[in-house]
């Protein structure tokens, strides 16, 4: 079973993000980055399949900056077999502008599945993935919460409003993972001693088609201040008559 | 709010990539695993077995050890995880340390290669758990009046005698215990179940309650001839092995620290009083750096002692003083801290109390801090008090 799991660094959660001084990009004094978690739940499944079979190799990819060789090693040491670290040159590129580089890049290889976290938790579009499997011709699944692998089928179960869709689609195909599909596992000692002699394939991405440029980030407004309307049982009144006709939620 | 651990200095920088992530899953690993059942347990006075397991899943039991399928890692690396792990609990911790550096430790380096193919695998992967036996119940500082007995008698060597205040003693499989042989002092490992071998919890602390401490009673103990360590003879024997568990401490203990004042500043920060943040008032604000100043002192201490012992240059002297300076100043982090916390500081909601109860502990064992003063003391003007 030849897996590939793209995996994308972001900052870390517990970070404090702010906008850099020319209001384009992230201030990137003192953020840590890390793998964006589900993508981590990605690979630990991709793992748990291959490590099942007692065959095969999972294959991590990442487009990110030269920096990203930090969280690559960490999906070596998490139990990827070997990794392809497409070099980002820089400039602004849209879900669609990763998911090209991404697939020209997966196009020739032979594979069995891709698998992707649901979404980066920095862009939060959704969207990168499917876009791969679009552009590859390939049959996907979002936001799977069980998966099985076998015979050239995958049966894979999603999240679906109100239940769970379950669907069988022919490999190669595309999944996205969703919380509870694994959990992603602490790399032990030796995973991180043999982490540093897995093969890295490096290679330079080409640069953007520059139809996408960031104008400007700004941070999400500070919350307003909360109201009090009264105390005890007296309040309970203009608490539900504001809850009604201000908020609109009962 | 998550864990921001201190790191005044960028300490991390001096840390290589390898150091630095085997720190972070055992950092991750102590938070989603330790802390929400550490409470409890504390408070039941039981031992977490169930991590153990996962300890040796991730490799950290004996990882310092070279060989027989351990990791080999290096000192700083080493320490790292037994910072990770008593900012976690002095208990898990100290679990760490005996299985590491008072077990597997003189294991590999006194042991036949019959008790190392044998034991050394086992302790790593966890399925068998370790203890060490020196002090006696009348015997503390001063272990060289060791009264434990070993005689030999045809193809056995009979032990007889007591051992006190031994952490895993109670669930140890092999105790590394030392006894006089014709009054040399002599390590043998004695297996849990020998007839006359009785492993017994002493219950009843206020510190340490995360973590088994037993007595060990020998009563005409017969172990095969086999089960002498061959590779040393005397007293320096057991201290060698104390020199290794200490300088553990010295990074356990700046971990504890950490914890202790990562939630007393994170308190400071929502605790409101007088209209203002507590932390605003200038007094707490003096507790908090007093606690950063003599943690990132510990760190760049524990540093240094690490990177020269990876060298094979660290004199049991060196280690004395950052064990010493460390359990000292963790200690009266850890009560600063809990007073910054007020009364909340008392409560199990909180790590602190438990923090500070374990370090009364941490400070007294493996040397208490008087001994490892008058050790230097020799040290600097070369008179020795205990003679």
């Amino acid at each position: 079973m030849e897996l590939f799991v793209c995996i994308k660094r972001v900052p870390d959660s517990a970070a404090k993000i702010r906008v850099a001084a020319d209001g384009k990009g992230i201030d990137p004094a003192g953020v840590e980055h890390v793998i964006s978690p589900y993508d981590e739940i990605a690979l630990e499944k991709a793992v748990q399949i291959k490590e099942a079979a007692g065959a095969g190799a999972v294959t991590v990819i990442c487009f990110g900056p030269a920096e990203a060789t930090k969280e690559i090693r960490q999906a070596l040491a998490m139990g990827a077999d070997k990794a392809i670290h497409l070099k980002d040159p820089g400039g602004a590129r849209g879900p669609l502008g990763v998911a090209r580089v991404l697939a020209d890049n997966i196009r020739a290889r032979k594979f069995d599945a891709i698998l992707f976290g649901r979404q980066s938790i920095d862009g939060d579009n959704s969207a990168v993935g499917i876009i791969v499997a679009q552009l590859l011709g390939l049959p996907v699944v979002s936001l799977v919460t069980k998966l099985e692998l076998k015979d050239g089928v995958g049966v894979a179960h999603r999240e679906a409003e109100g239940g769970t869709e379950v669907v069988e689609v022919k490999l190669p195909a595309v999944f996205t993972a969703q919380r509870g599909l694994a959990e992603p596992r602490y790399p032990s000692i030796k995973g991180i001693m043999m982490a540093k002699k897995k093969p890295v394939e490096e290679i330079l991405a080409p640069a953007p088609s520059g139809r996408l440029e960031i104008e400007k980030l700004s941070p999400p407004a500070e919350r307003a201040a909360g109201k009090i309307v009264g105390e005890g049982k007296a309040a309970v009144p203009a608490l539900v008559k504001l809850l009604r006709q201000e908020a609109k939620v009962i | 709010m998550p864990y921001e651990a201190p790191d005044f200095y960028g300490i991390d920088e001096l840390l290589t990539e390898d150091e630095r992530m085997i720190r972070d899953a055992v950092r991750g690993w102590v938070e989603d695993r330790v802390l929400p059942v550490i409470s409890e347990h504390y408070l039941n006075g039981t031992f977490p077995t169930d991590l153990i397991p996962e300890m040796a899943e991730l490799g950290l039991l004996g990882a310092g050890i070279d060989g027989y399928g351990c990791p080999g890692l290096g000192a700083v690396a080493y320490g790292l995880i037994l910072q990770e792990l008593e900012r976690g609990d002095s208990g898990i911790r100290s679990f760490a340390s005996v299985q590491g550096s008072l077990v597997m430790w003189p294991i590999r380096h006194y042991g036949s290669e019959e008790q190392r193919k044998r034991w050394l695998p086992a302790l790593h992967k966890g399925e068998a758990i370790g203890c060490f036996g020196l002090t006696e119940p009348d015997h503390g500082s001063d272990p060289g009046g060791m009264e434990t007995r070993a005689v030999k008698q045809g193809d056995r060597y009979v032990l007889n005698g007591a051992k006190m205040w031994i952490t895993n003693g109670s669930m140890a499989d092999v105790a590394v215990v030392w006894a006089k042989l014709d009054g040399v002092v002599r390590g043998f490992l004695v297996e849990k179940g020998t007839p006359g071998f009785l492993q017994r919890s002493m219950g009843k602390k206020f510190s340490l309650r995360a973590s088994d401490t037993s007595e060990l009673v020998l009563q005409d103990v017969a172990v095969p001839l086999g089960n002498l360590m061959p590779g040393v003879e005397g007293l320096r024997g057991p201290l060698n092995c104390l020199t290794q568990a200490r300088a553990g401490i010295a990074w356990g203990v700046c971990g504890a620290a950490m914890a202790c004042y990562d939630e007393a500043r994170r308190y400071a920060l929502q605790r409101t009083q007088f209209g203002k943040p507590i932390g605003q008032f200038q007094i707490i604000q003096g507790k908090l750096v007093e606690a950063l100043a003599e943690i990132t002192k510990m760190q760049l201490l524990n540093l240094r002692m690490g990177r020269i012992k990876e060298g094979g240059k660290v004199t049991p002297q060196q280690v004395s003083l950052a064990k010493r300076n460390g359990c000292h100043f963790a200690l009266e982090i850890a009560r600063t801290c809990r007073q910054i916390l007020g009364a909340n500081g008392i409560t199990a909601e909180y790590q602190v109390m438990r923090h500070m109860c374990n370090l009364e502990s941490v400070i007294t064992y493996e040397g208490t801090h008087d001994i490892h003063t008058l050790i230097l003391g020799h040290a600097i003007t070369g008179l020795d008090a205990f003679r």
